[in-house]
């Protein structure tokens, strides 16, 4: 059986090679490299997980957990270099391996002509090191290292092209965000080592659940420590600002992000300490509110973009904040069922996205596109099953997924329901909206661009049929709750780390016509968006609606084409008056006072100096006489000093 | 017959006093390098005075000490006058000011 540590270690060892040897070494030894050593990890994962599974489903598996070494021991408080395999981050393993592994492939055609290859690729392999040490730790400190890692890479990333301004600004701004969030969480681990004097998962989770009532009290400040964290990562309000920049990343990248990595680690976190969650009604609270807003905030903003990408990453934020109601609706396992099935839909429209902007030659404004369906069928084919996926209509995965968080948010409050009920039909309108005006009618490009029309090689279209056929079937894996208990199969795999009371039980509760109702109303406001984008932005009327909309209320359209105004909103509140704050201590407290403290320091020096200097007459007599003076003074001294 | 101590030491306060005033007022090097001998003997008269009173040969041997060590120094200083009056062709120590600011 391989070690648990080889599967982060192997990218680990790609990005060494990568990026150490792959400048000298040429593109064919980077390819080897980069993409070999995630397809070995991914080999690698499924030999562990496809046991793990059958153990799983056959109802005895004991997570499985493999101790390395001591890391940190002081005092009673103890750290080990430990990995763990449960249900939880099997199912991460699973997809992040997966996803990301077409994700390297993919990239081989879509930076096969950059020059910065050998470094892309040793970021890459770094952020799928740091996702797997995230997911893999079995304790807060080494998913602290991987949560940190990951960080890291997307500021790599997002500035890649760090000649250009906007993407090192765009690598910047996420880092800091995501530093706002990490400071919370790291406050959050400092309360649990406090609280329990371990890390450890195995030991605080379960030690939580047996004392509730001696643990309860600090709870919500540790739950809501913890989903700061994940608000920074998973770009929730109101920390979500640095993900629409984050396009400034090759698009790849932006597909591993927001998809198969970075993004999800917030959910993974909340999943996973679900124990603390649950003890806190108050941190549930917030989290179901935080995530709702952001679910219907992001998507009133995706429907007014006209970069192909900047809708995309609206859309990602919109759906991390489905996955936190559901969080916070106690639906774990849903909030986690929609993690998946969005990885595979979100990768796959951001790598047709990647496609679509290949044959355009860089072009990203959707205004400047239209019937790309004829020059890219298996572009125009497997966007459709994404969209249909991330729209919720019904036999795609992200149906699934969806319905079973709206039955869940339902069960706890109809109103959060109606949230997200309005923001699945924005979802399904603004997709649709870039599906028209990407792949229908005519071109609006110029000629030069028509005429450079073409359908992408081989490894970016394969990578993009077989998210689509994921992405179409991925959703059977979790069918609706009126079916029965036994057909999900996604609950009973893991019900071992999220205990059922909070996980399959809401649904359970509504009974079964409420919740055909609900499905059938969810995917009637599904079509309903599918039907007003077909008649705004299809056919002969093709932006005439959208049009007159503007026109009768232009300043809606401004506002939400500025995505109301959030980031200005940030430079005025926070940026502007932390930039006086640090030029007043520069300009003040640094150089006029601390440096005047020095400064004067030496000038007293240099004053006494020059002062004494006129007593260097460099005349023995008057040295001579100084002597008499001094010893004729020492003398009277000791003649009049006290005895 | 025995010398009082008082006198003993009114002589070398004198001598003391003269070659102070001789090493702060002359110039020539020379001189005042005589003056401070003269300090010297000076103290080492008060020396032996005070070596007589308490008794024994200590007294004496100290001071016997002290002129063969300022018999070197005077060899030494002689020496560096030689040295500086190569140099400047005087050894007045008013022009001599070299260790000036």
């Amino acid at each position: 059986m391989i070690p648990l540590f080889v599967l982060p270690l192997l990218p680990f060892l790609g990005f060494l090679l990568c990026g150490l040897l792959g400048r000298k070494l040429g593109k064919t030894f980077v390819t080897v490299c980069g993409v070999g050593s995630v397809a070995a990890t991914t080999v690698l994962a499924w030999v562990r997980l496809v046991p793990f599974a059958a153990d799983a489903f056959a109802g005895h598996a004991a997570p499985i957990l493999e101790r390395y070494g001591s890391w940190i021991r002081a005092g009673n408080v103890s750290v080990d270099f430990a990995m763990r395999l449960d249900p939880l981050s099997a199912l991460m393993l699973s997809f992040v391996t997966f996803v990301g592994f077409l994700i390297h492939v993919y990239s081989v055609g879509y930076m096969h002509h950059d020059e910065g290859y050998w470094r892309y690729f040793s970021y890459l392999n770094l952020f799928m090191f740091a996702m797997l040490t995230l997911v893999l730790g079995s304790n807060f400190l080494i998913l602290f290292v991987g949560w940190e890692g990951v960080g890291l890479c997307s500021y790599l990333l997002i500035a890649f092209d760090y000649q250009k301004e906007s993407s090192a600004r765009a690598g910047r701004k996420a880092f800091v965000a995501n530093r706002v969030g990490d400071f919370g969480f790291l406050i959050g681990l400092f309360l649990v080592l406090g609280l329990f004097g371990s890390l450890e998962f195995d030991r605080i989770f379960p030690a939580a659940a047996a004392a509730p009532e001696r643990f309860a009290p600090a709870m919500t400040a540790i739950a809501l420590c913890l989903f700061i964290g994940a608000c920074g990562k998973s770009a929730q309000l109101p920390l979500y600002v640095w993900l629409p920049d984050a396009m400034a990343g090759p698009t790849p990248v932006s597909a591993l992000i927001h998809a198969a990595t970075m993004v999800t680690a917030g959910v993974y976190v909340v999943a996973r300490a679900n124990v603390f969650f649950r003890l806190s009604p108050t941190a549930m609270a917030v989290v179901a509110i935080v995530g709702g807003a952001t679910a219907l905030f992001a998507a009133i903003i995706g429907t007014a973009q006209t970069d192909i990408k900047k809708v995309l990453a609206y859309s990602t934020i919109s759906q991390l904040g489905y996955m936190f109601l559901a969080c916070g609706v106690g639906a774990f396992v849903a909030g986690m069922f929609h993690v998946m099935t969005h990885a595979f839909f979100k990768a796959l429209l951001f790598l047709g996205s990647g496609s679509v902007i290949h044959a355009m030659g860089g072009e990203q404004d959707m205004r400047r596109m239209g019937g790309l369906r004829r020059a890219l069928p298996v572009t125009y084919w497997t966007f459709l099953a994404a969209t249909l996926a991330i729209a919720g209509i019904p036999v795609w995965a992200g149906f699934f997924s969806k319905d079973e968080i709206l039955g869940a948010v339902f069960a706890k409050s109809p109103a959060l329901w109606a949230v997200g009920f309005v923001a699945a039909g924005l979802t399904s309108f603004y997709m649709f909206r870039v599906v028209y005006l990407t792949f229908f009618g005519t071109f609006r490009g110029t000629e030069e661009e028509k005429h450079h029309l073409h359908e992408s090689p081989a490894t970016m279209t394969g990578p993009l049929v077989i998210l689509a056929i994921l992405s179409t079937v991925g959703g059977f894996v979790g069918l609706p709750a009126f079916l029965g208990e036994r057909a999900n199969l996604f609950h009973r795999f893991l019900s071992p780390i999220v205990p059922p009371i909070a996980a399959g039980a809401l649904i359970g509760e509504l009974g079964c016509g409420t919740e055909i109702a609900l499905i059938a109303a969810s995917v009637a406001v599904a079509l309903v968006g599918w039907v007003v984008a077909r008649t705004f932005y299809s056919g002969e009327r093709a932006g005439t609606v959208p049009e007159r909309f503007v026109r009768a209320f232009p300043g809606v359209h401004r506002v939400v084409e500025n995505k109301f105004y959030v980031d200005e909103l940030y430079e005025a509140v926070i940026y502007r008056p932390f930039r006086a704050l640090s030029r007043m201590f520069w300009k003040v407290v640094d150089t006029l006072i601390i440096d005047g403290l020095v400064n004067a320091g030496s000038f007293l020096v240099e004053l006494a100096g020059d002062l004494l200097r006129f007593f260097t007459t460099g005349n023995v007599r008057n040295y001579a006489l100084t002597f008499l003076l001094g010893i004729v003074a020492l003398l009277a001294y000791l003649g009049w000093a006290p005895r | 017959m025995s010398v009082p101590l008082l006198d003993v030491l009114v002589v070398s306060v004198a001598l003391f006093s003269l070659g102070l005033c001789g090493a702060l007022l002359r110039r020539n090097a020379i001189t005042i390098f005589l003056s401070i001998e003269l300090m010297l003997n000076a103290a080492n008269l008060a020396i032996v005075g005070f070596g007589e009173k308490v008794g024994g040969y200590a007294g004496q041997t100290v001071v016997f000490f002290a002129i063969v060590v300022a018999a070197a120094e005077a060899a030494v200083g002689l020496a560096i006058f030689v040295a500086v009056f190569r140099h400047h062709e005087t050894i007045d120590v008013n022009k001599t000011n070299l260790l000036k600011w």
